[in-house]
């Protein structure tokens, strides 16, 4: 489905991607895992075209989505949902406004449609009767919610969640893994998050890739990534402190 | 060549590099901010329109500073006629004073101070709500979601400026006619015939017209200005308060410099 082939991104001296390759399947949840700092939304913004390589390739269905104008591009869009890390709610909209402003920009669905529509996506995640509520009154495990309702609610085929649990603590960021595992076996999305949360990422896994200095190191079943003998892959599963030294 | 090779270049020549690299930065900048007027500008010509999007900010421009445009044009006229009067009273003309307050506020004070006060007020405002979105991730929100944001943010903004600014400037004027009037002939004692008759006698439509292509230019520069900036603003809440404070500067100056040239073209 998505097929990232020597992606290349230097920002003035810094080389943040160094000729990633990447392949994710359809209607699988491909984790990418990494250290602060090293590129892993950086990936993920470069995947749903806020930015651009300097060389490289991005094939989405076999169309080099590097290659696009901005209304071609927006063709591939429409078939994405993206739940940002901060959630990126609109905070001068409701939650139901929310949640119902891709459905009133993006189809030509009428007001009791998109009612009922929001209605049910609140209520998947958790959130029933909550669409009154500002996002600035509500807690941060919600807004991860609401993002998550927002993204899913024109039933996208990709989803890209990045880092949907950072800040929360333990219960919440298992909740949020929970929600996303049933939405995903509900959907069948093809999901491509981005996370630091080890070991919680290795139990909703299909896939897990091992993002270091600019290239995926590893990647494979969270059976087999925690099973590498790669001591990049070994320090950053069991948060050693030594290690691996780091460059550039 | 590389920057790592300009590097080991001798002095003189990496002093000519930097400027060089600097007069490109700024070509750069100037272009970025013109197609982004360009662009706007365009797709206000294009379906679908934000109707509702357009009534916000008509409200968020207009409706909102009508205190403070109304309270300062009272205030301007006033300042004017008290100033034209006591020059004026010096060679026994005070009878132009009606006309001397309504040509100074129709074709300069009128549209550049309105202007100036709604930047303060509404376009700071704009760069913040803006820049807020853009930290926060809001505007790229809209992208992926295939909507563009600055037919979302930035046009209703400048349709609404274009709408606004017009009409704000008419009420100043007239606020500060009647500012003029009250001192002129309340305080001063000016005939109050001699206050609107001699206006009529010395005030063209040119006078008008000259304030209305101002305004409506104003109009355009400010939501221009205010939007790029939140659009363009640098990391974290110093990044938006330091676009919203070059926002506000840029916009005064360019209300200046762009008065200066209207008024040596305009009639």
């Amino acid at each position: 489905m998505i097929r990232i082939q020597n992606l290349h991104k230097r920002f003035g001296r810094q080389a943040v991607l160094r000729g990633l390759n990447l392949d994710v399947a359809s209607g699988e949840i491909m984790v990418v895992i990494g250290r602060s700092g090293g590129g892993k939304s950086v990936l993920l913004k470069h995947l749903i075209g806020l930015l651009h390589p300097n060389s490289g390739a991005i094939f989405v269905d076999g169309v080099d989505i590097t290659r696009l104008g901005r209304s071609a591009f927006d063709r591939i869009r429409e078939r994405y949902g993206v739940v940002f890390q901060g959630g990126a709610l609109f905070d001068s909209m409701s939650v139901f406004d929310n949640v119902a402003f891709p459905l009133r920009e993006k189809t030509p669905l009428g007001t009791p449609e998109i009612a009922t529509r929001v209605a049910e996506k609140l209520e998947q995640v958790g959130l029933s009767g909550m669409g009154g509520k500002n996002p600035a009154e509500i807690s941060g495990g919600m807004r991860k919610r609401v993002a998550i309702a927002r993204a899913l609610i024109t039933e996208p085929q990709v989803v890209f969640f990045d880092e949907p649990t950072t800040g929360l603590d333990p219960i919440l960021v298992n909740t949020i893994h929970h929600l996303i595992v049933e939405l995903h076996r509900k959907f069948r999305f093809t999901a491509v998050m981005v996370s630091h949360e080890i070991p919680e990422i290795f139990r909703i896994a299909d896939r897990v890739a091992m993002l270091h200095e600019g290239v995926i190191v590893e990647s494979g079943t969270p059976d087999v990534i925690q099973a590498s003998t790669n001591p990049v892959v070994q320090q950053f599963i069991h948060g050693d402190v030594e290690g691996v030294p780091q460059h550039g | 060549m590389s920057r790592q090779s300009s590097a080991a270049w001798p002095l003189p020549l990496r002093g000519l590099e930097a400027l060089g690299r600097l007069g490109i930065d700024v070509v750069e900048s100037i272009g970025r901010f013109g197609l982004f007027l360009i662009q706007a500008i365009t797709y206000i010509f294009v379906p679908p329109f934000k109707v509702g999007r357009l009534a916000e900010r008509i409200n968020f421009f207009g409706f909102r500073s009508l205190t403070i445009v109304m309270l300062t044009g009272a205030f301007t006229g006033m300042v004017l006629s008290l100033q034209i009067f006591l020059t004026l009273s010096r060679v026994g003309s005070e009878a132009f004073v009606g006309p001397a307050v309504a040509i100074a506020l129709l074709r300069e004070l009128g549209p550049v101070l309105c202007a100036v006060f709604v930047t303060g007020l509404a376009g700071s405002a704009l760069t913040a709500e803006i820049g807020i979105m853009r930290i926060t991730e809001q505007i790229d929100a809209l992208t992926v979601m295939a909507l563009n944001p600055t037919r979302y943010l930035v046009v209703p903004a400048v349709v609404a400026g274009i709408i606004t600014f017009p009409l704000m400037t008419a009420i100043y004027d007239v606020v500060g006619i009647f500012g003029g009037y009250l001192v002129a002939v309340g305080l001063l004692g000016l005939a109050p015939g001699t206050y609107f008759g001699e206006m009529q006698t010395f005030v063209d439509s040119s006078d008008i017209m000259a304030g209305v292509w101002k305004s409506l230019s104003f109009g355009i520069i400010v939501p221009w200005v205010c939007s790029y900036k939140g659009f363009h603003c640098g990391h974290g809440a110093e990044g938006v308060a330091r676009a919203t404070t070059q926002a506000v500067v840029l916009t005064s100056v360019l209300i200046l410099v762009w008065d200066y040239f209207l008024g040596s073209v305009l009639p």
